[in-house]
């Protein structure tokens, strides 16, 4: 069984160093990139399959990132996934979300797989919305809010356990088919330095536009040139004033908090 | 120009999602910013839309119902965006609004892939600047961004968060067509095999007006009960910091942050939690912020109106007292 996992390097939310450039696109230079926290808890699906299933699964990492993304990827192939495939290129800086899913869906169609996980969204984009373009695109079965994913390798089905709002809802699907997952699938693994060092001669196979067939012209092109948005502004929001502290005894504390909650109408 | 369309939700009994009512309303005041000749639409995607159908009505002049049978027994966002694509008039451009939760981000990115569209995400404002201007906030909430689409976008999707805009009904009611759904959808449905409900399933966060939070503070499921009952005194929801969820003190669905939810509550309350930043990226537009906590130099001192220095359990159970019960 072959699984893809879309990791995508993000700048690392913890280092609370990003920004935007002065063409208001990110600035990747000014902050480390990590693989996106919500594809590492996909990332640790898949490695739970594998563990069930051992020998009979492969796990590639998939991104399309600057040529750095390769660094990137290493840590996921520390954690045990078989190969990174990352597509680079320099006129898809800027690309929208769009052109990302048409970049992911192109990258696929070269891949073998039974089954592809994205995850909830990204840290720097939070649009959640590339997974089920992909999956559109390549007219997957599309399951979505995953807490639970389970394949049935000889049946070639896969099952889904989705969030819903009064509880979750069991999908089921024929594979190949693409899965976005939440946090629950589990807290992704610590790579154990058997994996580190195993990570240094795995492979991670770059792709130009050009080698999936793609263009940064016509109708159908991708990348930056091609946005179809723009940031056109960006500004600080306003800070809050100085928090009103309080203390004292409980009760004391309690009837200040009381009075000020009256005050701004919220009891 | 061919219009403004929201994709509605519904709720699990069939009702309008109250972010569908927000979504509505934001759509009918874009389209005066616009200059009023801008059509303002609906659509409801559902088993049994008549309902939903018959309440959208009452915020935008024209609702279309499409009956989809599938959707009883499939997952819905797909089936969904396919009927709304059948639906909407695309003779020039066209703006889609839809939710940011789950199931809107499913419907915008199915609509993108499938209508070549262009997408702008987690809106916190949209507004008419001689084109639609999108803000958005980035970087757990450190910008706010205005985005625009590009001249030749010819299907502009917008995904709106929950609380950008208050929900009002139009002065007069709107008009329902009903329709039935078209051809066997080109994307392949997929089966609900089951439907599992969760043991208490709580009020939920999404559209809350106040929401009071747990973090690893409240120290126990018990400690959840407190944080319940002054939830239930200020008619809120409860929420859970990603600790008190791993804890497995709460469910996941009550989680607020980078990998739970993006709230906008009126009220903020929040004990025992030291905001982090993964926490603050879901609650930092909160109307009201106020904080108890032990350490008066936890990070939620920054970003919240006040603080209470203290302990939760003897703070919250003073403040219980203090409100007296619900009138």
């Amino acid at each position: 069984m072959n699984i893809v996992v879309l990791t995508k390097p993000v700048p690392d939310p913890a280092a609370a160093a990003e920004k935007l450039g002065p063409d208001n696109r990110l600035d990747r230079a000014a902050s480390p990139a990590v693989i996106n926290g919500n594809d590492e808890y996909t990332l640790e699906a898949a490695l739970q399959i594998a563990d069930g299933h051992p020998g009979e699964v492969e796990i590639t990492l998939l991104a399309m990132a600057p040529a750095g993304g390769a660094e990137t990827l290493r840590k996921g192939l520390a954690m045990g996934a078989t190969r990174g495939v990352l597509v680079t290129d320099p006129a898809l800086a800027g690309s929208d979300a769009w052109s990302t899913a048409k970049v992911l869906a192109a990258a696929l169609g070269t891949l073998e797989f039974d089954l592809v996980l994205a995850g909830f969204d990204s840290s720097d984009g939070v649009g959640g919305v590339v997974g089920a373009a992909v999956a559109t695109l390549l007219k997957l079965p599309y399951l979505s809010s995953a807490a639970k994913v389970e394949p049935d390798l000889a049946g070639k089905t896969v099952r889904v356990q989705r969030i819903s709002a009064t509880g979750f809802d069991v999908l089921e699907a024929p594979m190949p088919a693409l899965v976005v997952g939440t946090q629950l699938l589990g807290t992704p693994r610590y790579p154990s330095l058997k994996g580190i060092m195993g990570a240094r001669s795995k492979e991670v196979a770059q792709r130009s536009l050009a080698d999936l067939g793609l263009t940064t012209d016509g109708a159908d092109a991708v990348g930056g040139g091609a946005a179809r948005t723009t940031v056109t502004a960006k500004r600080t929001p306003p800070a809050r004033g100085a928090a009103r502290v309080v203390r004292g005894p409980a009760a004391e504390a309690a009837k200040e908090l009381a009075a000020f909650l009256a005050e701004r109408r919220l009891v | 120009m061919a219009g403004f369309w929201v994709v509605a939700e519904t709720n699990a009994d069939g009702t309008l999602a109250k972010s569908s009512t927000e979504l509505a309303t934001l759509a009918r005041a874009l389209a005066e910013q616009a200059g009023g000749s801008i059509a303002v639409s609906g659509v409801v995607v559902a088993a049994k839309p008549d309902v939903a159908a018959a309440e959208l009505a009452t915020y935008v002049p024209s609702v279309v119902a499409v009956a989809e049978p599938l959707a009883a027994e499939h997952a819905w966002a797909q089936l969904a965006a396919e009927r709304v694509a059948e639906v909407i008039d695309r003779d020039g451009p066209t703006l889609v609004l839809t939710g940011a939760g789950p199931d809107g981000r499913d419907v915008a990115g199915t609509l993108l892939a499938l209508l070549d569209g262009a997408v702008l995400v987690n809106a916190t404002s949209v507004t008419w600047q001689d084109g639609e201007s999108v803000e958005m906030s980035v970087f757990g909430g450190k910008l706010i961004t205005t985005s625009a689409f590009a001249d030749g976008a010819n299907l502009r999707i917008v995904t709106v968060r929950p609380n950008v805009t208050t929900a009002a009904p139009a002065a007069s009611p709107g008009k329902v067509e009903s329709r039935a759904a078209g051809a066997t959808p080109t994307l392949p449905a997929v089966k609900i095999v089951d439907r599992v409900a969760a043991s208490g399933a709580a009020v939920s966060i999404d559209d809350a007006r106040v929401i009071v939070a747990g973090g690893r503070g409240v120290g126990s499921p018990e400690g959840f009960e407190l944080v319940q009952q002054l939830a239930d005194r200020l008619g809120g929801a409860v929420g859970a910091t990603r600790a008190a969820v791993d804890a497995g003190w709460i469910p996941y669905a009550q989680q607020i942050g980078q990998t739970g939810k993006i709230v906008k509550p009126q009220l903020y309350l929040a004990l025992g939690i030291s905001g982090a930043i993964q926490h603050k990226v879901g609650m930092q537009t909160a109307g009201t912020i106020v904080a108890v906590n032990r350490d008066p130099d936890a990070p939620i001192a920054e970003f919240a109106d006040m603080l209470v220095v203290g302990d939760l359990v003897e703070v919250g159970t003073a403040l219980l007292e203090e409100l007296g019960p619900k009138r």
